[in-house]
C-alpha cells in the first residue's frame, strides 16, 4: 500500500479503510460468534423476572417482576447452593495452591532432568481427564458392591463397606480429594515455572552464605512466588460464584441423596432447567451466579491491578 | 534452584514426588485392571490392581458388538478434529487485527472481546437460545457449536503472542510488495504464530474430546450423535435410573447398560488416545497454562 501515499485528503481516507477494510472482515467471523454464544445470552437473563413460556420465547413471555426470586429465596436451597458453592471453592483454593507450591519446590529440586520431567508431566495428566472420566474412577474406589474399598480395603481393615454414594456427610472430602487429585497440577505448573525463572546465582550465593534449603526457601523462593501465588489466588477467588459442574455432577453420580452436600448453583441451576422443569427459579439462580459473580470479578481484579498490575486483566 | 546431590532435602523431595506419581497413576491402573478382569471374578471381588482372572472380554464386546460405541468414538474423532480447526481459524483471524497497534476502534474492538470474559448470562438463556431458537438439537451441530468453537480468553492469548513476537518491519515489507492482508494473514502470521496455535489447538481439542455437557443438553432424542463421553454418562444416568425406578418396567435400561467390565473397558478407551499423544501435546499444553495465567 505505498502507492496512495501521494493522493489527496478523500484519497488518503479511503486508502485507509481499504487498508484496514480486510482486518475488520476477518475480526467479523468470531464477533458474530460472540454475539450469538455470548451476547445474545447475556441479554436473555431477563428471563429470570419473567414467567417462561416456550411458546411465545423469553421476551413475549409475561413479566412477572421478581417473584421467581421471591420463590427462590424462600426455599432452603438457595442457602445450601450458596454455601456450597463459597465452601468449596475455599476449600480447593487453600489446598491446591499450598500442595501446588510445595511439590513445584520438591519438582525444581530434583537434579535428574529425566526425573523431573516424570513429575511435571504425571502431576499434569489427571488435569487432562473429562469430568466423566473422574466420576468412572472414584466410581471404582467407592461402588457399593464393585468398588475396590468396600470390597477390599474395608474388609482387609475389619470395617464394614459403606454406602458411599447415599450418605451425604463422606461428600465434602471425596470431592476435595477428587479436585485434588485432577487439578493440583494446573497452578503447580505455573510456580515451577515462576521458580524456574528465578536467578540460579542467588541460591548460589545463600549456600555460600551457608544457608539451609530451608532458608533458601523461605528467604528465595518464597518472596519470588508471593506476587503470582497472590495473583492466581484472587483470581480464582473472583470465580468464588461458580463451580466446576462436572466435578459436581459426574462424581456424585448425580445422587439425590447427597444434594445436601454436593449440590451447587451450576447443578442447582441445570437441574431446574432439565429436570424439574422449573425454568423461572433455576433464571433467577442463574441470574444470581451471573450478577454477583460479575461483581466478584470486578472486586477481585481491582485486587489484582493494586498488587501486581501487569497481571491485571484490565 | 541448585542443590548438593543426596542431600537430604533431596532425597525427601524425590520421595514425597514418587509418591505423588503413584498416586497419580494408581487410579488409572485400576480403570485399566477393573477392563482386563474377567466378568465372574469382577462380581465376586470387585475391582481389583491384582484381577485372579485376566480377560479381554470387554474389549471383544465392544470392537464386535458395540456399534454405538464406535460410532460415538467416531462422532467425537469427527467433532474434535473439525471443531478444532475451526476453532484455531477463528480465534487467530480475530486475533490478528488486535495485534495490529493503530488499527481504528481497536480499543473498542477489545472490549468487545475482553467483556465476554467478565460476564456471562449463564446456562438458562444460552440453553434456551441454542435449543428453541436455534433449533441445534438433535443435530450434529450441537456437539460442535454451543461453547467451544470460540473463546475470548484463547483471542487474547494469540494476540498477545502475534503482537510480541512478530515484528511490525515484516508487515511492513509484505505491504510495500503489495501483499495482501489475507496474504499475509497467511504467508507470515500463521507461519510465525505457530506455536500459539499449536498450543490454543491442544486446548481446543481437549475441549471437544472431554466435552459431555453438550450432549447433555441438546442431544435428547438422536443418541446416534452421541460421543464417547455421552456414552459414558448415558450408562451412568441409566443406572441411576433403575436404582430410583420402582416401577418393574426396567427392562429398556436394563439392556442398554453393558456389564461393569465392559463400562470400565470404553472409559479406558475414551482416555487412551489422550495418553498416547500426551507426551506429544504436554510441551504446548504446559506452555499455555503458564503463558494464559501470567500474562492472560
Amino acid at each position: 500500500m505505498a502507492a496512495p501515499k501521494a493522493s489527496d485528503q478523500v484519497g488518503s481516507k479511503m486508502a485507509k479503510f481499504k487498508r484496514y477494510l480486510p482486518m475488520y472482515l476477518m475480526f467479523l467471523p468470531g464477533a458474530i460468534y460472540l454475539i450469538i454464544n455470548n451476547y445474545i445470552p447475556m441479554g436473555g437473563i431477563i428471563v429470570a423476572f419473567k414467567q417462561y413460556n416456550a411458546r411465545a420465547g423469553i421476551l413475549a413471555s409475561p413479566f412477572i417482576g421478581l417473584q421467581n426470586f421471591e420463590f427462590l429465596f424462600a426455599t432452603p436451597d438457595a442457602w445450601v447452593i450458596t454455601r456450597n458453592t463459597i465452601l468449596y471453592n475455599v476449600a480447593f483454593i487453600v489446598i491446591n495452591n499450598v500442595l501446588g507450591i510445595a511439590f513445584a519446590i520438591f519438582i525444581c529440586n530434583t537434579l535428574s532432568k529425566k526425573l523431573k520431567k516424570v513429575y511435571q508431566s504425571a502431576i499434569l495428566f489427571p488435569y487432562l481427564m473429562s469430568a466423566v472420566i473422574l466420576g468412572y474412577i472414584v466410581f471404582a474406589f467407592l461402588s457399593q458392591s464393585n468398588g475396590i474399598v468396600n470390597k477390599s480395603i474395608l474388609p482387609m481393615l475389619g470395617k464394614d463397606p459403606i454406602n458411599w454414594y447415599s450418605e451425604a456427610k463422606y461428600w465434602p472430602f471425596i470431592l476435595t480429594l477428587a479436585n485434588t487429585w485432577k487439578g493440583v497440577g494446573y497452578g503447580c505448573l505455573i510456580y515451577i515455572s515462576t521458580i524456574n525463572g528465578i536467578d540460579p546465582s542467588l541460591y548460589q550465593a545463600a549456600e555460600l552464605d551457608n544457608a539451609t534449603k530451608w532458608q533458601q526457601i523461605r528467604y528465595i523462593t518464597l518472596p519470588f512466588l508471593k506476587p503470582v501465588v497472590i495473583t492466581l489466588v484472587i483470581m480464582s477467588v473472583g470465580r468464588i460464584f461458580f463451580s466446576d459442574f462436572g466435578l459436581f455432577y459426574q462424581v456424585p453420580r448425580n445422587s439425590g441423596l447427597l444434594y445436601a452436600t454436593t449440590n451447587t448453583i451450576d447443578t442447582y441451576v441445570y437441574r431446574g432447567l432439565m429436570h424439574s422443569g422449573n425454568v423461572g427459579m433455576s433464571a433467577a439462580a442463574g441470574f444470581y451466579q451471573s450478577v454477583v459473580g460479575f461483581i466478584i470479578v470486578l472486586v477481585s481484579n481491582l485486587s489484582v491491578r493494586k498488587v501486581s498490575p501487569e497481571n491485571a486483566m484490565f | 534452584m541448585r542443590d548438593r546431590p543426596n542431600s537430604a532435602f533431596q532425597i525427601v523431595s524425590n520421595i514425597i514426588m514418587i509418591l505423588v506419581v503413584i498416586i497419580v497413576v494408581l487410579p488409572f491402573l485400576l480403570l485399566l485392571m477393573s477392563s482386563l478382569t474377567e466378568e465372574t471374578v469382577l462380581v465376586a471381588n470387585g475391582y481389583s490392581f491384582f484381577p485372579q482372572k485376566f480377560s479381554v472380554a470387554s474389549y471383544a464386546y465392544i470392537a464386535k458388538s458395540g456399534a454405538q460405541i464406535l460410532r460415538a468414538y467416531g462422532i467425537t474423532i469427527l467433532v474434535t478434529a473439525i471443531g478444532t480447526v475451526i476453532h484455531i481459524l477463528l480465534a487467530s483471524l480475530m486475533a490478528y487485527p488486535l495485534s495490529i497497534k493503530n488499527l481504528p476502534f481497536r480499543n473498542a474492538l477489545m472490549f468487545f472481546v475482553f467483556f465476554t470474559m467478565l460476564f456471562n448470562g449463564g446456562i438458562v438463556p444460552s440453553y434456551l437460545l441454542w435449543a428453541n431458537t436455534l433449533k441445534v438439537k438433535d443435530t450434529i451441530f450441537a456437539q460442535l457449536l454451543p461453547n467451544l468453537l470460540m473463546s475470548a480468553w484463547n483471542v487474547m492469548m494469540i494476540r498477545t503472542y502475534f503482537q510480541t513476537s512478530i515484528p511490525d518491519s515484516l508487515y511492513e515489507a509484505a505491504e510495500i510488495d503489495g501483499a495482501s492482508q489475507f496474504t499475509i494473514f497467511r504467508q507470515i502470521v500463521l507461519p510465525l504464530g505457530k506455536p500459539i496455535l499449536v498450543t490454543i489447538g491442544t486446548f481446543a481439542g481437549l475441549g471437544y474430546w472431554n466435552d459431555w455437557t453438550n450432549g447433555l443438553y441438546y442431544i435428547v432424542r438422536n443418541q446416534d450423535l452421541y460421543n464417547i463421553q455421552n456414552v459414558l454418562n448415558n450408562m451412568v444416568s441409566n443406572i441411576q435410573y433403575l436404582a430410583q425406578s420402582t416401577t418393574s418396567n426396567t427392562a429398556g435400561a436394563l439392556a442398554a447398560i453393558p456389564t461393569t467390565g465392559v463400562q470400565m473397558a470404553i472409559a479406558f478407551v475414551a482416555i487412551l488416545p489422550i495418553m498416547l499423544i500426551f507426551p506429544l501435546f504436554s510441551k504446548y499444553y504446559a506452555a499455555g497454562i503458564t503463558l494464559g495465567a501470567v500474562k492472560g
